[in-house]
């Protein structure tokens, strides 16, 4: 069950935790996986691991021509694409009122519109082969909101919005769209909290504990999988117990 | 009918894309309602004829493309 055995899967934030866990997972299930994200080295590094079948694509998804080439660069590389994880994301905090417009901006231009402009751009040639999967890396924050971050969770709840919208105009063609939403995951984004706003945390959690990538990975695996084929429009919440919805 | 001629690369895209019988594909077909395209279908198909052909087909054009002879028409046009 879940190989991807001959699935070529283009994966961005791949320089990232939970990025880089998605891409090993998806690779150890048989994919060739194309690793973005705009730190060349981190990306190479992951590839090293990882070995045969990977490739490196860079791109700063802030560029919308950069954005707009990607698809076409992976698939180059591949001979085409089964998969698409949109997961890279970034956060510019604060309250509403003090937030500045290029916060705004930066991270509804990352986090939401690259990810559309990618998918449009992976569905040519997903309607084409009838066959494709995309998956977005959401947040429980698009779905219950969180105080400074109103950028964050708008773009996080567009994506949710965006999938179930793309997922009904492409469900007869074999191709699905959904997303996962972790919860708290170890990583960078939350290796940036204080011991403060762990401890707060942590009795929100039942689990008792963050996740894991590879916990964020085993789902991207499943909706990218052959058997979940009749899933679609959906969001995983990976957040042990954290927000029951 | 040659086979370069614009009919011909039309209705090869047509067969290729809606998996008709080329004889179905004469120049009164509609797409929806003889070849058996749902809406998604007609939007790849205009999209097929942007590549083939090298042009663009903006949104309100596209709307009036029915048959396979609106298509021919259209492009017959706008690659003059
Ligand atoms: N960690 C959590 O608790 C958590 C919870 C909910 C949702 N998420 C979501 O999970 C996803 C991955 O986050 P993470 O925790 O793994 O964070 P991370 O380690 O900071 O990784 C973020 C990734 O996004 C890429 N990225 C950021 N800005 C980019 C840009 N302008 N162009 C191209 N790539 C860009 C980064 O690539 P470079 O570094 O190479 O630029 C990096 O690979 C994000 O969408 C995040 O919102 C995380």
């Amino acid at each position: 069950m879940f190989s991807l055995q001959g699935r070529r899967a283009l994966v961005t934030g791949a320089s990232g935790g939970i990025g880089s866990a998605i891409a090993e997972a998806l690779h150890a299930q048989g994919a060739t996986v194309a690793l973005s994200g705009t730190r060349q080295d981190a990306l190479e590094a992951v590839a090293g691991k990882l070995g045969e079948r990977t490739h490196v694509v860079p791109a700063n998804l802030s560029d919308a021509a950069a954005v707009d080439a990607l698809v076409g660069q992976a698939e180059a590389a591949m001979g085409g694409l089964d998969i698409l994880v949109n997961n890279a994301g970034l956060t510019r905090d604060g309250l509403a009122m003090r937030m500045k417009d290029e916060d705004w901006e930066l991270v509804i231009r990352v986090n939401l519109e690259a990810a559309f402009r990618l998918s449009r751009a992976a569905l040519k040639g997903m309607m084409k082969q009838r066959f494709g999967r995309i998956v977005g890396i959401t947040s429980i924050v698009g779905v219950t909101g969180n105080a400074g971050q109103a950028n964050y969770a708008a773009s996080k709840a567009g994506m949710i919005g965006m999938s179930k919208a793309l997922a009904q105009e492409v469900a007869t063609r074999g191709i699905t769209v959904n997303c996962v939403a972790p919860g708290f995951i170890e990583s960078a984004m939350t290796d940036a909290l204080n011991e403060k706003q762990r401890a707060a945390i942590l009795p929100t959690i039942p689990a008792a504990r963050l996740g894991t990538g590879a916990e964020i990975a085993g789902a991207v695996v499943y909706l990218a999988s052959d058997e979940a084929a009749y899933v679609t429009g959906q969001t995983l919440h990976v957040n042990g117990g954290m927000a029951m919805i | 009918m040659s086979e370069n001629s614009i009919e011909a690369r039309v209705k090869k895209i047509v067969v290729e894309h809606l998996g008709v019988e080329e004889d179905k594909v004469t120049k009164d077909a509609s797409f929806i309602d003889d070849l058996g395209a749902d809406s998604l279908d007609t939007v790849e198909l205009v999209m097929a004829f942007e590549e083939e052909f090298g042009v663009e087909i903006p949104d309100d054009a596209a709307e009036t493309i029915l048959t396979v002879g609106d298509a021919v028409r259209f492009l017959e046009k706008s690659t003059a």
